[in-house]
């Protein structure tokens, strides 16, 4: 494992991309290519579905599989560490703990990292710890839910939505469907405050906005056009560009999103120094050879998503371009995958969105294919039980 | 026109005849897509459909119904309508073939 004169990939980061990425470039070299996953993380944590640990309909085990299906069904060599430079002439990693990694090929799937600079008043001690994002499943969603629980009936949460592209475009106004279904019967008088710095809501609007005046009326606000300033952590206040300050007894800032730091430090963030090209045809990053880019961090096609969902389909695209190339053998000239999200309204009841995506060869990206895809025509239970049908077999397709 | 056709699917195969039994990595990578809801190889979790060892007759009319819109879903529906009808039929063989 790992060792040998085989061909070597390493990937970093274990999401729904990497871990994906690594599974199927073993499976599809015949566990010929040795593969090497770093992943600070003990085990994984879905960010799809974690809104539903902060309504208290499922907990933290509920969204957390181990790494050990990809080291005892695959094979792949889990590290438990960071990448802190690339070198890409020697094709070698470094790792925090002081070793390296040497690579054929680098698949790099480090996610999305925040834009603290945005928000100045969040460099005050210890405002990351009071003022929560909980925007990667982890110890803040544990911690977010906790503050929910501490508020006061009648108090205020407050969640600011950055301006698009960031991961998960419905995952905001989910969550806000989340809260106030633990409001709704834990802390009646309470109220939740969307403040979104996008003119209108920007994923499933028609569905979730029903749901929040047939289901949650007088205790979901939406306000568009809400683009947050600053953060006073002190006073928990929340400051627009055009609008008054608004205090809450639990805030949630969503701040700008762009792609993890090791891409970004390693020159392959070519977009608006935010997001990562690449060939969509290889995932292989256009500023740099033998280094591939997928998930969250990738400048995405047109009408793709920031998805747990397209991610994992990146991660498929990606090893069989990285096994043939690694081969001998030439890309996949027409890739063509689905993306599948779905959002809970409340306890049980969730609506999707659906697209298929297909290479456009002259256009030389992903584009959706005309009149296919769509959404739900209302929530229902029927597709809640698909979403936690959905996540059961995504988490296996990426990790076991 | 259909010599037209014949002549440009030719220039097509031979860009193609350095790839290595092309078609069936293609179709592999298609049917992977599926994965993501429908299980790696074809095998779902608990809570949707297993797709492997299916018959190909059948799998493929009920795609051929969701696409035409004679059969709905909650999702199927919308993403059959995205495929060929050649995409399709090779999905359903190649799960078809699939052991479950």
């Amino acid at each position: 494992m790992g060792g040998g004169n085989g061909p070597k990939v390493v990937v970093v980061g274990g999401g729904f991309g990497g871990a994906t990425a690594a599974k199927y470039v073993r499976m599809w070299s015949d566990y010929g290519i040795s593969v090497t996953l770093v992943e600070p993380n003990a085990s994984f944590l879905s960010c799809p579905l974690s809104n539903l640990v902060l309504s208290g309909v499922k907990t933290m085990d509920f969204i957390t599989t181990p790494y050990d299906g990809l080291v005892k069904n695959h094979g792949v060599n889990v590290v438990h560490d960071s990448v802190t430079a690339i070198d890409a002439d020697k094709r070698i990693v470094k790792l925090a703990s002081g070793g390296e990694l040497a690579y054929d090929r680098l698949i790099l799937s480090p996610g999305v990292d925040f834009m603290w600079e945005a928000l100045p008043g969040m460099a005050a001690a210890g405002a990351k710890d009071k003022v929560l994002h909980a925007w990667k499943a982890g110890p803040q969603t544990v911690a977010l839910r906790k503050q929910l629980e501490a508020m006061p009936d009648g108090g205020v949460f407050a969640i600011s939505v950055p301006l698009a592209p960031y991961r998960c475009p419905p995952g905001p106004y989910e969550r806000a469907c989340q809260v106030a279904t633990y409001f709704a019967q834990a802390k009646p008088k309470s109220k939740v405050l969307i403040l979104d710095a996008n003119d209108d809501v920007i994923s499933k609007g028609p569905l979730f906005k029903k749901a929040w005046a047939e289901r949650y009326k007088g205790m979901i606000e939406y306000r568009g056009k809400h683009a947050l300033s600053d953060v006073d952590v002190a006073t928990n206040t929340l400051k627009f560009e055009f609008h008054e300050d608004l205090k809450a007894n639990v805030l949630n800032v969503l701040p700008p999103m762009r792609a993890g730091a090791i891409a970004v430090q390693s020159g392959l963030a070519t977009a608006n120094k935010r997001w990562c090209e690449v060939d969509f045809l290889t995932y292989e990053s256009k500023a740099a050879k033998n280094i591939h880019v997928l998930g969250d961090s990738m400048q995405s096609a047109p009408a793709m998503p920031k998805s747990g969902s397209m991610a994992n389909q990146h991660g498929k695209t990606c090893a069989a371009a990285v096994v043939a190339l690694l081969t001998g053998k030439t890309p996949n000239p027409s890739p063509i995958y689905t993306n599948t999200c779905y959002s809970f309204v409340s306890s049980k009841e969730a609506v999707h969105v659906a697209s298929v995506h297909t290479y456009d060869p002259v256009k030389k990206t992903m584009v959706t294919v005309a009149g296919a895809g769509g959404v739900s025509t209302a929530a229902n239970a029927v597709e809640g039980e698909y979403a936690y049908g959905w996540a059961r077999n995504i988490w296996a397709d990426s990790l076991v | 026109m259909k010599k037209v056709d014949r002549f440009f699917s030719g220039l097509v195969l031979a860009g193609l005849c350095s790839w290595a039994s092309a078609d069936a990595l293609q179709v592999r990578s298609m049917a992977a897509g599926c994965a993501a809801c429908h299980g790696t190889h074809g095998m779902a979790a608990p809570g949707m459909d297993d797709l492997a060892g299916t018959k190909k007759e059948i799998l493929l009319k009920r795609m051929q119904d969701f696409k035409s819109g004679k059969r709905t879903a909650t999702v199927m529906h919308q993403l059959a309508k995205g495929y060929s009808d050649e995409q399709l039929e090779q999905l359903a063989s190649y799960f078809a073939a699939l052991k479950n």
